[in-house]
């Protein structure tokens, strides 16, 4: 471990340096062994006092809540595109397996997870903003253009999970009696792929979006520097390298409360989405 | 002779394995391809036409040429030397924190699963405490707390790759210990070292070696990404990930620069996913969810 101190106060007389060092570690309490200091910083947490940042002196609550907004909007826009491309492709795939599109579609959706996200953004600005010029290549000044680049680059990795895991989902239920039930006794092909199977199918697609938020969290920190996009992710990386403790801190907990909460919403979905699960729950 | 025939018909799992591999077509071509970057990776002196790290300021900047074939960067160090290179660093890294959480992960999950009871219990819930944060955030958070540095960020992504391996190697445990096999040792009084690493361990060793090829694609990604957010290797070391960031101000005059790291990157974990589908189709079939 690093000794914070040293970043505060770095001196140049050895002398004054050890004495304004042992004054800030009584202060701040590093002269405690790190379980009082843990057990310390647990208490004001829940009493919702996460300390100030060492930089700007604010308090660390303040700096997280000025920026919860950008990454909260641009993650609920790459979840958004990433559900409104995913799951049609999933489903066409399904109905027309090995089709052309289902051959492109499914060679496609690796390529999108594999692709690190950071690289994936810059050649986005390259091309979109760079090349061709339709699109600001930077910063949140409202317009819904500056969320467009930043939205499909965190989404795209999840479209093609999303993608795939429609895809395989469809497919089982297709071929389960109740489907074949329907499609004989006579009823569109239409009615019997989105009232029968896509509900069905739905329900373990719901559980991967919930997991893909993780990844969204992690998007979020590598690229909205790129983006210049003022939120959590960006205030870690610059907290980090600041050596600004109690906001990694803070930003850390408030991603871990975000990504639990998520589940939650997630989990209660399910009874919504699937009536057995319901009784379940009663 | 009837019985010899027999005998050298039948195929050893390894065999029948193997040969499922083969037959599908983008593991193959996956594993091919990793097999060149390994190589590149491991005679990476011949390989490289050029010094990594030495700068030719009168060269800065280059497109692709006969003299360097992707080019030069801000520093006019041959882009493609530098790549040779970080496939050495970035197969390291991959490696070295895979084998960390394998080790770490695969014996909590073993001893967890095999004993049960408290011990079990215990190791269980310190396992819930690192998934409390999605892997590349724990890693994050660790490396923010050691300090940069590519050995940090080895540490950092082998501890975040922990719990899964522990977890699957647990229900993979619980799943063998049940069978006849274990029961019969356990009546002939076998110890308990025996019955793991004999009995259960290879019997339960599928899902492992499906995790371990697909964990590595992750981490490698993982590792490019600390390294393009400043926490991991260090300028000059030839680091893809380092090597997009540092050429990123200058992608306006030349993309190659920033470009064929990036494709450095995309082209190895795709490979390394393609083999893991792969082996996680010929292994077992029923861990198709598995990703």
């Amino acid at each position: 471990m690093r000794d914070i101190t040293n970043i505060i106060a770095p001196g140049t007389f050895l002398v004054m340096k050890v004495i304004v060092q042992s004054s800030l570690r009584d202060s701040m309490g590093l002269n405690d062994p790190f379980y009082v200091q843990y057990f310390r910083w647990l208490r004001n947490a829940v009493r919702g006092d996460l300390g100030k940042s060492l930089r700007s002196k604010k308090l660390v609550t303040t700096e997280i809540l000025d920026r919860l907004p950008a990454t909260t909007e641009r993650a609920i826009a790459a979840v958004t595109f990433a559900v409104i491309v995913g799951v049609p492709v999933g489903i066409l795939s399904a109905t027309k397996p090995n089709s052309w599109f289902d051959n492109i579609a499914m060679v496609l959706a690796p390529t999108g997870v594999g692709m690190p996200v950071f690289w994936q953004g810059i050649m986005l600005i390259l091309v979109f903003s760079v090349h061709l010029g339709w699109l600001p290549s930077s910063g949140r000044m409202g317009g819904f253009e500056y969320l467009i680049l930043p939205a499909i680059t965190l989404g795209t990795a999840s479209t093609a999970s999303i993608a795939r895991l429609t895809r395989s989902a469809m497919l089982e239920v297709l071929q389960q009696d109740y489907s074949r039930t329907a499609r004989s006794k006579g009823l569109p092909r239409r009615t019997v792929t989105f009232r029968h199977a896509l509900r069905n199918a739905l329900i373990p697609v719901v559980t991967m979006i919930g997991l893909q938020f993780g990844g969204l969290m992690s998007g979020a920190v590598l690229t909205e520097t790129i983006f210049a996009w003022p939120g959590i992710g960006r205030m870690i990386v610059d907290a980090i390298n600041n050596k600004d403790f109690p906001l990694v801190q803070g930003a850390i907990m408030t991603f871990a409360l975000m990504y639990a909460l998520v589940n939650l919403i997630i989990d209660v979905t399910y009874a919504l989405l699937d009536p057995r699960l319901r009784l379940v729950y009663e | 002779m009837a019985v010899s025939t027999d005998v050298s018909k039948a195929q050893s799992r390894f065999q029948r394995i193997t040969k499922q591999l083969l037959r599908n077509r983008r593991a193959v071509v996956g594993g091919i391809i990793l097999l060149v970057i390994i190589t590149m990776a491991i005679f990476a002196p011949y390989a490289a036409t050029h010094d990594p790290v030495k700068q030719n300021i009168r060269n800065q900047l280059k497109p692709p040429s006969r003299e360097h074939i992707f080019g030069t960067d801000q520093f006019g160090r041959d882009i493609f030397s530098r790549v040779v290179y970080g496939a050495r660093l970035s197969l390291r890294v991959g490696f070295l924190s895979i084998s960390f959480a394998l080790v770490v992960g695969g014996l909590l999950g073993l001893v967890s699963g095999y004993f049960g009871g408290w011990m079990d219990m215990i190791i269980m819930r310190l396992i819930d405490i690192l998934l409390a944060l999605p892997g590349f955030l724990l890693a994050l958070a660790i490396v923010a707390a050691l300090g940069p540095g590519l050995e940090n960020v080895v540490m950092a992504i082998g501890v975040s790759y922990v719990p899964s391996f522990a977890r699957m190697m647990r229900s993979s445990v619980l799943a063998t210990r049940e069978l006849d096999y274990v029961g019969a040792a356990q009546a002939l009084g076998a110890s308990d070292s025996r019955i793991i690493f004999l009995h259960i361990l290879p019997n339960s060793i599928s899902p492992i070696i499906v995790l371990t090829t697909l964990s590595m694609a992750g981490a490698i990604l993982s590792a490019a990404g600390l390294s393009f957010l400043g926490l991991g290797a260090q300028p000059p070391t030839p680091e893809w990930g380092s090597m997009i960031a540092t050429a990123r101000p200058f992608i306006r005059v030349s993309h190659w620069s920033v470009t064929i790291p990036g494709l450095a990157i995309f082209i190895t974990v795709m490979c390394l996913n393609l083999v893991g589908d792969g082996l996680r189709d010929a292994l077992d079939p029923r861990l198709k969810n598995l990703s």
